[in-house]
């Protein structure tokens, strides 16, 4: 049985290698993942272990808001001056330097941009010289007030070169400085880590980066005749448990995980990408086994009678499964290994040069792939495998012994598992489910496709007649049709691969651009300034102008409100939260038209604060509410409640007074709102507003259309990403609709025998598999639109009360699916059909 | 050797020292050893011959399925010999009907969108008498609307024989039709085909290795060996039966 097994695995090796290729993406792309973290995991470990290597005891304040690294930017909030005396009065510390160093110092380049940076942190420091890891390349340090010096890697981004005048945006504004030296790292680094270092001298950076003099981000010693953990627990002992006090090592440590936790992210899309890519691939392979299986009635049906037992039967189609599941498995890991060492590679790249670590296969990684492509290529296979169990020795004997079978048992089925997926969707997406929403949804679509794909044989008879009569006009059409009618299961597997991947696009556009809609439709409808600044940010913090300009602009004729937004990431009452204040509270009203529903929302004195409706009632609060509040900088303070307005998705959660902004961690205006007095004319005020922004290179001012358009593009990038996720589970659908046509003109040979012998042409023949091709993939895409369209319209009513109001339907892009499953059911066919032209009549006819 | 009946301009299919070999070196395999036959228009011609001895070969070779490596072959005007695929194929579509052993019909189409499926291919319509001529001869009028499926071995292949038919080919070929067929169904398909030879006109070359069913033609060729040894005019089964065995004892001692 065994051998028997083998033999018959080879025999069909191309075949199976076809469908095991889905199987290959997928672990391709688990596998991928874990060698990325682990690579990467390890080059940041190497990168931060040499930065702090001058370090051994660090002692920096106790962070006021906890703020991961997707969110903004971490402020520990600064040391005093005088902690460095304090340190030093602590035996075996030697060297101790007082550090500043924060995010947020933007360089404005060569060409009157700011440098950008997304991941690694624009670090503004003070100059502290050279030491180990420090040396100047070219110039001298900073002495002066307006000199700076630049690391190497910022001084290539920007462009600049010694005795260059530069700009530079702080937590103020623009300034103006000159560059006097650039630094790099030993070993030829131009940075660490990719970040960008600009380093002023010492009294300039506490005022510039830290927003008063005479502090420190930190304070670093070195041991002198005894341990970093010794000094560290004799400094923490000195200070009394109000700083956080670690050795170099911790710190690396922390950096690091700091960073490796960004990377989770990466490792979710591509954990993304398996799932989709193995949920199509076991669509493929079970219509493979399937198709063998049926292939095989006659062999396994001999195997029968000549006395082996159905559990020998299903032992050999699992069997198979297995080989070919280690099969994929095997190519898999080494492309995932390929993958991940690649995407490390431009990681690095992008990241500006971050030296990576010898590559590193993590036993999860094995485990994973095989794992994986195991258990998939198997469970794929289980159906069929029982399916060949009960075919009947007699079989052997007849000629035709694959009738067609009954569809009820499947479309009960179907109508089941698609009721259940129904269910854990509506329950998951009317909040009822608590903390398993997430779970209960993604449950619920995985049903809903599984169902719809039981369901699509019984779907399939009417409409792939109803698509194939567009293409009846020929006779290789008509043939074609018929084909493609032929084996609802199969066409319909093959079709529901293609499902999958276009229904989650459609419901993904669906929700994407029904968020869109109503956002824009809200903003026409309720933003009530002509002209807004606001800018890309460079970096996870936002991009932010001079407060000066608000009070500028207000000044020009024919401007009649003036608005800067400020925000801050706050710990409100013991919740975090995203605090907002505003320049003018009267613009609450008067241009996001919120409407007070207690109190009044028109005036806020320093000590009160305003809340939207959802705030009040989840926190439970109301006017006289008294509130902690701790911002990123500074001390917590108690605000009052003093207003309440209506929630929606223009407002904010917290709105507080323009004097707390000075604890902002961007203590500037984000964003900017001119309203303008009636008959003004946009175009006149536009440029002016234009002219006070050029030192604030970040931004620029857009008239409220293209303002709207810019917020809702944000939403671009997310549905992109999304789209490219799921090509790829278009690629293995097509990979699906190849095999199975491969398989229809490998099981009808004779038939496309005879069709030749009495007389069709090669091209004829072609256009026959073409159109089944066609008809097949176009139905597929059809399921796809429609029940990707079903998921997302049930979304969109489920977010109705967060604001997706508008229901809007990406009719083009349906359309572009649609004419795309076309292309992709030609080029589908492009070589089965060739098969199928090549055939040898002669032999054909002989075949058996 | 030579097998030379009736007169030359009526052939519609012509065989002129035909060879066809198999493999090169110690595996080749002569399956035609310069084999030279007419077969004439309006006639019933079977050739016969033990497994091995080339007939089906032959048959391959003048229908144009395939190639020969030497000689030449016709189909009524047309040199087949040396036709491209597209040649080949409008060759097969235009002069050319097949009726195999196993029933060649397609599974999904319905009788007589089977018959008319060579037509169909050809982008020509059937002559309505002719047709009609054609379905009441195979006596298949109350099954036209039934797929393959549905119906008797017997019948299929009149839905066979139907279709080569009614293209009114220059030739109609016929590889073991009666093959898989009980005898009576198999007389009643051999019936047939030698009415429509007697009332229309029609050209038949029938491979066969049954003498009974060789019996219902007008003429049988014998090939052994990948040669023409014999043949027989207005044969019975007898005589057919007869000329077989006289020719299987040399080809066993040959084997």
């Amino acid at each position: 049985m065994f051998r028997a097994t083998l033999k018959s695995l080879l025999a069909r090796k191309l075949r199976l290698l076809l469908s095991g290729l889905a199987v290959v993406l997928g672990v391709m792309f688990v596998s991928g993942a874990f060698v990325l973290t682990d690579t990467l995991g390890r080059s940041f470990d190497a990168v931060f272990a040499d930065a702090y290597a001058d370090v051994d005891v660090n002692v920096a304040a106790k962070p006021k808001v906890e703020v991961s690294e997707t969110e903004g930017e971490q402020v520990a909030g600064p040391v005093p001056a005088s902690l460095v005396d304090r340190v030093k009065a602590v035996p075996g510390a030697a060297d101790v330097r007082g550090v500043v160093a924060a995010d947020g110092a933007r360089l404005i380049g060569g060409n009157g941009k700011v440098v950008t940076s997304f991941g690694p942190p624009q670090l503004g420091e003070n100059w502290l010289g050279e030491s180990d890891l420090v040396s100047l390349r070219e110039g001298r340090g900073p002495q002066a007030d307006d000199e700076i010096v630049v690391n190497a890697a910022l001084a290539k981004a920007a462009g600049v070169r010694v005795g260059d005048r530069v700009g530079v945006l702080t937590l103020s504004p623009k300034k103006e400085f000159t560059l006097v030296g650039v630094f790099g790292y030993s070993g030829g680094r131009d940075s660490v880590g990719g970040a960008n270092e600009v380093a002023f001298t010492t009294p300039v950076a506490q005022r510039l980066m830290l927003g008063k003099p005479d502090v420190f981000s930190n304070v670093t010693a070195r041991a002198d005749g005894t341990t970093p953990e010794a000094l560290r627990d004799e400094v923490s002992g000195a200070l009394g448990g109000a700083y956080d006090v670690k050795t170099g090592d911790q710190l690396a440590d922390d950096a690091s995980a700091g960073l490796k936790e960004g990377l989770s992210f990466f490792n979710k899309i591509l954990l993304g990408f398996a799932a989709v890519a193995l949920l199509v691939g076991t669509f493929l392979i079970l219509n493979t086994f399937s198709i063998i299986v049926a292939q095989r009635t006659r062999e396994l049906a001999l195997m029968r009678a000549i006395g082996a037992s159905g559990r020998q039967v299903i032992g050999s189609v699992v069997l198979e499964a297995v080989a070919v599941g280690l099969i994929a498995s095997v190519l898999g890991l080494a492309a995932g290994i390929g993958v991940g060492a690649l995407l490390a590679y431009l990681f690095g790249k992008l990241a500006g040069g971050l030296t990576l670590a010898g590559l590193g296969v993590p036993p999860a990684a094995v485990i994973g792939a095989f794992a994986v492509g195991l258990l998939i290529t198997v469970v794929a296979a289980l159906l069929p495998a029982l399916r060949a169990a009960r075919i009947p020795p007699i079989a052997a004997m007849q000629d035709v012994a694959t009738p067609d079978r009954p569809l009820t048992k499947v479309t009960v089925g179907g109508a089941v598992v698609t009721t259940v997926g129904a269910v854990l969707l509506f329950l998951g997406l009317s909040g009822n489910a608590g903390d398993n929403t997430l779970a209960t949804i993604l449950g619920g679509v995985l049903f809903a496709f599984i169902g719809v794909a039981l369901l699509t044989p019984v779907i399939s008879r009417p409409v792939v007649s109803l698509l194939g009569a567009i293409f009846s006009w020929s006779v290789p059409g008509k043939l074609g049709r018929l084909n493609s009618g032929r084996n609802p299961r199969r066409t319909a597997i093959t079709a529901a691969a293609l499902m999958v991947g276009i229904a989650l696009v459609t419901g993904v556009t669906v929700i994407l651009d029904s968020a869109k809609g109503s956002i824009s439709a809200l903003a026409e409808d309720r933003i009530k300034a002509e002209l807004v600044i606001s800018g890309a940010s460079s970096g996870p913090r936002p991009a932010s102008f001079d407060a000066a300009v608000l009070e500028k602009t207000a000044a020009i004729p024919g401007v009649q409100l003036v608005d800067g937004e400020y925000g801050d990431m706050a710990t409100v009452g013991g919740e975090r939260t995203w605090v907002a204040a505003s320049s003018n509270v009267a613009a609450l009203e008067r241009i996001f038209g919120a409407k007070a529903t207690a109190g009044d929302i028109s005036r806020l004195a320093p000590d009160q604060m305003l809340l939207s409706s959802d705030t009040a009632k989840s926190r439970n609060l109301s006017v006289g509410s008294t509130v902690p509040v701790q911002l990123s900088r500074g001390e917590a303070r108690t605000y009052t409640v003093s207003g309440i307005y209506e929630s929606s998705q223009l407002t904010n959660p917290v709105v507080l007074p323009p004097q707390a902004t000075a604890d902002f961690a961007i203590p500037q205006p984000i964003q900017g709102f001119v309203q303008l007095a009636p008959g003004t004319s946009v175009g006149a005020v536009q440029p002016q507003v234009e002219r006070l922004l050029v030192d604030s290179p970040e931004v620029s001012v857009a008239d409220r259309a293209a303002f709207i358009k810019q917020q809702t593009s944000q939403l671009d990038t997310p549905l992109r990403m999304i789209q490219i996720l799921l090509a790829l589970a278009i690629v293995i659908a097509v990979l699906g609709i190849i095999n199975t046509l491969a398989l229809s003109v490998l099981e009808r040979t004779r038939e496309l025998g005879l069709l030749r012998a009495i007389g069709l042409r090669r091209a004829q023949t072609m256009r026959m598999i073409t159109v089944e091709a066609v008809v097949i993939s176009i139905f597929g895409a059809l399921l796809g639109v429609v029940v990707g369209t079903g998921l997302g319209a049930a979304v969109v009513r489920a977010l109705k009360d967060e604001g997706i109001t508008d229901l809007v339907l990406p009719w083009g892009q349906m359309v572009t699916f649609l004419v795309l499953a076309a292309i992709i059911g030609v080029v589908a066919a492009v070589l089965p059909a060739i098969r199928a032209a090549r055939i040898n009549v002669l032999g054909a006819i002989a075949h058996d | 050797m030579t097998a030379t009946v009736g007169r030359q301009a009526q052939a519609a299919a012509r065989a002129n020292d035909v060879w066809k070999v198999y493999g090169s070196g110690e595996a080749q395999v002569i399956a035609l050893r310069g084999v030279s036959a007419e077969f004439e228009r309006g006639r019933f011609t079977a050739i016969m011959g033990p497994s091995g001895s080339g007939k089906s070969t032959l048959m391959h070779c003048l229908a144009g399925l395939d190639s020969v490596t030497r000689g030449t072959v016709m189909i009524g005007e047309t040199t087949v010999t040396g036709l491209n695929d597209s040649g080949l194929t409008k060759l097969r579509r235009d002069k050319v009907g097949f009726i195999f052993q196993q029933f060649n019909l397609l599974p999904t189409l319905t009788a007589q969108e089977n018959i008319l499926l060579p037509l169909s291919i050809a982008g020509r319509k059937a002559d309505p008498a002719w047709y009609d001529t054609v379905i009441d001869t195979v006596g298949l009028r109350e099954r036209l609307g039934h797929r393959p499926a549905q119906l008797s071995g017997g019948q299929q292949q009149r839905v066979a024989c139907a279709r080569a038919l009614v293209a009114r080919p220059e030739v109609i070929f016929a590889d073991e039709p009666t093959g898989n067929l009980d005898s009576r169904s198999g007389a009643e398909v051999l019936n047939f085909l030698r009415s429509s030879v007697r009332e229309h006109g029609q050209t038949i070359v029938m491979v066969t290795h049954d003498p009974t069913a060789a019996a219902y033609a007008d003429r049988v060729v014998f090939l052994a060996d990948g040669q023409i040894v014999s043949e027989l005019i207005e044969p019975t089964a007898d005589t057919v039966l007869d000329t077989m065995k006289k020719l299987d004892a040399p080809v066993e001692v040959g084997n």
